[in-house]
């Protein structure tokens, strides 16, 4: 009774241990990944077009999920935010947090979520593909360095569009905030626009926006390579490591922004 | 797929991103409001700034003409000095007043400047002299307070003389106004 006790609590404590090595592993892999990424990112700019390919399909092909759920998100804002701000008398303060709540939070923090879902997922696939079918030892064999010439160009693409695309999700979004305010339910023009730009400030809070967006593209697209790079060479391997990419990229997108907000908001 | 059409496509997303970018920076963000152009300061000592802010707006008449440079506060003479700046349009004679004032009743707090007769102008490096401080809110309600009961004891005074003055006091509105309509003086 009591060896088999003892058993079952060496086993679990061995599980548990073997999890955390296994996540520590990761995470210093992960690292090491990135570190070779950015020594090894000369050829990304030296061939920009590399470059330039992975843009159009991070970024270009993201373009419509992002223009029409910033529109929705700006739309639903401005609904929810007349909602409560009417019972205060101050409907039109709707333009102030329309536009504060898209360029501080809502933009860089959906952006990046859909960026993982639409773009990450696709790096993952593709690199854990290429790994399966041998493409990335092949280019090794041809003395090419499959960082420099697969992994860098994508990474970088993700970080010139992810910010691209987050002020393009705050500008609609305030667009589509706009258009349910003003026309739909009648708050004044001048009103919603004046106490918006009374409010916003570039540095504070535009500037900021775009610094989480960078942040956060690199952190999304190094997650998606990694795991890509790191998959299993078998169709599971490839399908669970696109499952990771989103779970772990939402997370840490997440975690990040609190982060970074408790550093920019200064009490 | 062709490399020019990739191109052309990247140049497409890029100049979306920059306008977006230059559309939240003009439009949404205060890059075009904050811009006053030249500017001349002028100080102004307060005992209290209640919640005045650096960068909060300065208007006269409602117009903004101005912002709050800095707020120090002088250990001599123990207050809060304000340096703000205006537009170097708009001139204001030497005994202009400057007040604080609260935009709302919860809102932000701004500083308001009333023009006074004077033919002389402030000009850069001068001193406004003619202050008013924040309405402190605690500060009003216990003057408030201070007033009403110095009021029923003028009125319990007064109930020496007429009895039932003190029961129609209690009424409020309406009663007051008859019991100041038969005063005794």
């Amino acid at each position: 009774m009591k060896s088999i006790l003892f058993t079952g609590l060496s086993k679990l404590l061995r599980g548990i241990g073997r999890r955390m090595i296994e996540r520590i592993w990761r995470l210093g892999a992960g690292a090491r990944l990135f570190f070779l990424t950015i020594i090894y990112s000369g050829e990304s700019f030296r061939r920009f077009h590399l470059t330039l390919r992975e843009v159009y399909f991070t970024g270009v092909m993201s373009l419509l999920i992002i223009i029409v759920s910033a529109f929705f998100v700006g739309m639903v804002l401005g609904l929810q935010g007349y909602n409560t701000l009417q019972k205060y008398g101050s409907s039109e303060a709707i333009g102030v947090l329309v536009a504060l709540s898209l360029v501080r939070e809502l933009g860089p923090v959906v952006t990046a979520l859909l960026f993982a879902g639409r773009a990450g997922t696709a790096i993952t696939a593709e690199i854990g593909l290429m790994k399966t079918t041998e493409q990335l030892s092949a280019m090794e064999m041809m003395a090419v360095n499959p960082i420099a010439r697969v992994v860098a160009p994508r990474f970088w693409a993700g970080v010139i569009s992810m910010p691209i695309l987050a002020s393009l999700f705050s500008m609609v979004g305030v667009l589509g905030g706009y258009l349910v305010a003003v026309p739909l339910i009648g708050v004044d023009h001048g009103a919603f626009w004046s106490q918006m730009q009374a409010s916003v400030d570039v540095r504070e809070d535009i500037i900021n926006g775009v610094i989480k967006s960078v942040v956060f593209g690199v952190a999304c697209t190094m997650i998606a390579l990694f795991e890509g790079f790191d998959a299993p060479p078998t169709a599971e391997g490839v399908s669970h490591a696109t499952t990771r990419t989103v779970v772990i990229s939402s997370l840490t997108v997440l975690a990040l922004d609190f982060v970074l907000t408790s550093f920019m908001i200064t009490v | 797929m062709d490399r020019t059409t990739i191109d052309l496509w990247v140049g497409v997303f890029v100049a979306l991103g920059v306008a977006a970018l230059l559309g939240l920076a003009m439009k949404v963000g205060n890059l075009t409001s904050n811009k006053l152009g030249d500017t001349y300061s002028v100080s102004a000592a307060f005992e209290n700034i209640g919640g005045l802010k650096p960068n909060a707006p300065v208007k006269s008449a409602g117009v903004v003409v101005g912002r709050v440079a800095d707020i120090k506060f002088d250990s001599k003479s123990y207050e809060a000095v304000v340096t703000i700046k205006i537009d170097k349009r708009f001139e204001f004679p030497k005994d202009t007043f400057a007040n604080i004032y609260t935009a709302g009743l919860l809102g932000e707090q701004y500083l308001g400047l009333e023009a006074g007769g004077e033919d002389d102008v402030l000009k850069n490096g001068d001193k406004i002299t003619q202050t008013q401080d924040a309405v402190v809110l605690e500060k009003m309600i216990s003057q408030f307070l201070y007033n009403k009961a110095s009021e029923t004891d003028s009125k319990a005074d007064a109930g020496g003389t007429k009895p039932e003055a003190k029961a129609s006091g209690e009424k409020s509105g309406e009663a007051k106004s008859t019991e100041l309509g038969d005063a005794p003086f």
